[in-house]
């Protein structure tokens, strides 16, 4: 999946969850779940099971332990889009 | 597991355990209850000469029951003598009837979902009636897994 496709789509799943919605805005490869959206730890397990349900994808623990940015996250998925 | 090992596990003491006994548990659901004695110092206070339990110690007793009790059954095989640090990290709850001095109340859950350390529960609170008190959504999370 492309960058940008994958960006665009990500933006609508953190939505509800980003505090800092002008970081949301200018969401890109860089941008930090935590540190930058300013979304808890808590609320990061709902994005990943929502980025599970949109790709219809599992991810395991180690995974989302390094699921922390928008590059790991597009990582993670397109592995896992190809082993499909 | 049974019902009196979890909650021998509970990290709660009085004045904060809101935990009397637990009728049933599985993998899926949990239900308990719990008596709010009439000489709670919180009714002195909520409401000035009009005793009415306060929506947070509702909220406390669901997330007590609904979460913690069904999370320490979900982790029993894992669980070790110290308890894992643990966190409330939502509450969405809607209130429908009040609760007086003296009621004892029933809480059922069911688990949406557990994954990631998160605990994501779906919880209603009865009066003896059988009225539904309140509903919604609580979760917590382990903060720092223990490893015993």
């Amino acid at each position: 999946m492309d960058q940008a496709t994958f960006i665009a789509e990500l933006r609508e799943i953190v939505k509800p969850y980003a505090k800092n919605q002008e970081a949301l805005a200018q969401i890109s490869l860089s941008t930090d779940f935590i540190n930058d959206l300013k979304i808890n730890s808590a609320n990061l397990v709902d994005v990943v099971l929502d980025v599970e349900e949109k790709y219809d994808i599992v991810i395991q623990n180690e995974e989302m332990e390094r699921m922390l940015n928008v590059q790991a996250a597009m990582d993670i998925v397109n592995a896992k889009l190809q082993e499909k | 597991m049974t019902t009196a090992a979890i909650l021998q596990h509970l990290p709660y003491a009085a004045p904060f355990l809101f935990v009397d006994e637990l009728i049933d548990i599985d993998e899926e659901t949990v239900t308990g209850r719990y008596t709010f004695q009439p000489d709670m110092p919180c009714y002195q206070g909520h409401f000035k000469g009009h005793p009415v339990t306060p929506g947070v110690l509702l909220t406390e007793v669901m997330a007590q029951i609904g979460v913690v009790c069904l999370g320490i059954y979900l982790l029993r095989d894992s669980i070790g003598q110290q308890f894992p640090t643990v966190a409330m990290t939502s509450t969405q709850v809607d209130f429908y009837l009040p609760v007086l001095p003296g009621e004892t109340v029933e809480v059922k859950a069911e688990k949406i979902y557990f994954r990631f350390n998160k605990l994501k529960c779906r919880v209603s609170l009865y009066n003896a009636a059988g009225k539904l008190v309140c509903d919604g959504v609580i979760a917590g999370m382990i903060i720092h897994p223990q490893h015993a």
